[in-house]
């Protein structure tokens, strides 16, 4: 069994299994909203593959990453929008 | 006037964009034949959407366990999380990875870009947990967690079929999936795939995956509510409408093709795919492509189409004799699924005046239905100008309103400003060296 890796999720430590993707990490933490529309509605993921931009979050301090395209790797901080 | 780095590019006698199937077959292909190849891919893993997930040592069919094997096997070059952004000259791509800049030069270029869900928008589809049914497939793929959850699949297409096989699998419970598509054409589309053994025992397993699922046919999702999240989604199927409470709705009205690149890059596209002659050469020579990107044929059309491009990429046209007959056969079920899935005229109206159809700039229905072209709506009101680029709501708009898509500027996918300056710094390098 691969170790696990630990990441934080808006400041929450979270443990998931190697090949996770952040946006899957996101999700499986209880959160559905991951960002907010420019008219402030809450939005989650739609294609999951990199197309839509919805999944999009702060990563390690970088704005604007899409978490469906990116694998999580240790002591990773990811922040989604309130 | 900006000052770019100017690394060596990589170069390569043959360059393929996208390791799915048909990018791993033509990779293959073309290193088989003694060519330098390089596959270049923006997931972190190679595999595309069909195989995402599955590794040489985990692998779910014999086929993707082949294929894989065969990859990991040949001298190829694999550039993950890697992504086009533009071209600098013919033979010269600028591509981006964790937002540094990179240079690939070859000599054939093979396009495997596939496809994406189509989504059409309804009261609700913006509603966290209101995603693809591909989607919510690569999210469980992807190390999402799905027991329990109630699911509502619908849409179009051979994939919710799989797709509800593969989350019901890992435990979730699928409360129905609605099929727009009426059923007589279903019929016709099961008889169909009698003449091929393999599609009919795949469609076999998967109805044995799925039994106790209701199948609704003629079925379609007019509503998903819910207050920060989805909580049921209202079906209609004839003259009944009724509510199902659930977790999720993976939902996708079939697929349309990754035709930007190919697009940018002056290939004719032609009822909105890539034309290809038989050895899979776009109108611009030495331009390749292979799989969604010309038809969408699913996975065994997409090897048989990568192989072809792979060898007469690789000058080894005469191999591809072999497979004119899977080819014949490729191309009618492609001609078949085209038939069965076509949408029907009342999805055209699921939207209403306060529908968003652009998710990026929020522009709703009532502000687009006035415009007479989607350059028209896009000046006017923002609508595929965020930085999906259209990709979401132009397949939409050209359903709902006839919009014609319009042609690509680069970048091909938002970049980094870095990459942007130095793809500059090299065009106008470029034109002043002719």
């Amino acid at each position: 069994m691969p170790e696990a890796i630990s990441i934080r999720v808006n400041g929450a430590p979270l443990s998931v299994s190697p090949g996770t993707t952040v946006l899957a990490a996101i999700l499986s933490s209880g959160i559905s909203m991951v960002r907010r529309s420019v008219s402030a509605e809450p939005r989650g993921p739609l294609c999951a593959m990199g197309i839509c931009f919805e999944c999009r979050a702060t990563v390690n301090h970088e704005r604007h990453i899409r978490t469906c395209q990116l694998l999580c790797a240790p002591e990773m901080d990811v922040r989604t929008d309130d | 006037m900006i000052n770019a780095r100017k690394p060596s590019p990589h170069s390569y006698d043959v360059l393929v964009i996208g390791a799915g199937p048909a990018g791993i077959a033509a990779a293959c292909s073309a290193a088989e034949s003694g060519a330098l190849v390089a596959v270049i891919d923006s997931n972190p893993r190679p595999g595309g959407q069909i195989w995402r997930g599955e590794t040489r040592e985990h692998a779910h069919t014999r086929e993707a366990q082949s294929w894989l094997d065969k990859f990991a096997a040949q001298r190829i070059e694999v550039f993950t999380s890697t992504e086009i952004v533009d071209k600098i000259h013919p033979g010269l791509l600028l591509a981006q990875s964790n937002g540094a800049a990179r240079e690939f030069a070859y000599k054939r270029l093979i396009l495997c870009t596939g496809a994406r869900e189509l989504f059409l928008p309804f009261p609700g589809w913006t509603l966290p947990n209101v995603m693809g049914a591909g989607g919510l497939q690569a999210l469980v793929k992807s190390g999402l967690p799905i027991a329990g959850k109630k699911v509502v699949v619908a849409g179009s297409g051979p994939l919710l079929l799989a797709v509800a096989a593969h989350l019901r699998e890992h435990g979730a419970e699928i409360c129905l999936i609605a099929e727009q598509s009426p059923f007589q054409r279903l019929a016709s589309f099961a008889i169909s795939l009698l003449l091929s053994k393999t599609k009919f025992t795949q469609a076999l397993a998967i109805r044995r995956k799925l039994s106790g699922i209701p199948y609704k046919t003629s079925c379609w999702a007019i509503r998903a509510e819910g207050r920060d999240k989805l909580e049921s989604v209202t079906l209609r199927r004839g003259s009944k409408i009724w509510k199902e409470p659930c977790d999720y709705l993976a939902c996708g009205f079939h697929l349309v093709p990754n035709i930007e690149l190919a697009s940018l890059l002056g290939c004719e596209i032609r009822g909105g795919f890539v034309r290809v002659n038989q050895f899979q050469e776009s109108s611009v020579q030495g331009i390749f492509c292979a799989g969604e990107l010309t038809g969408i044929g699913g996975v065994d059309s997409a090897i048989i189409e990568g192989q072809i491009a792979g060898y007469a990429a690789a000058g080894e046209s005469a191999r591809t004799a072999q497979f004119s007959r899977e080819k014949r056969s490729a191309a009618h079920f492609t001609d078949v699924l085209r038939r069965t899935f076509a949408l029907r005229e009342e999805l055209r109206s699921l939207a209403t005046p306060e529908t968003i159809v652009c998710r990026c700039e929020d522009v709703q229905f009532s502000r687009l239905q006035s415009y007479p072209s989607w350059r028209a709506a896009k000046l006017q009101t923002r609508c595929g100008m965020g930085p999906c680029q259209g990709r979401i709501c132009g397949p939409a708009t050209q359903f709902l309103f006839g919009w014609k898509p319009e042609s690509v500027r680069p970048p091909v996918f938002a970049a980094p400003l870095e990459s942007l300056a130095q793809a500059g710094a090299r065009a106008s390098e470029q034109a002043v060296n002719q």
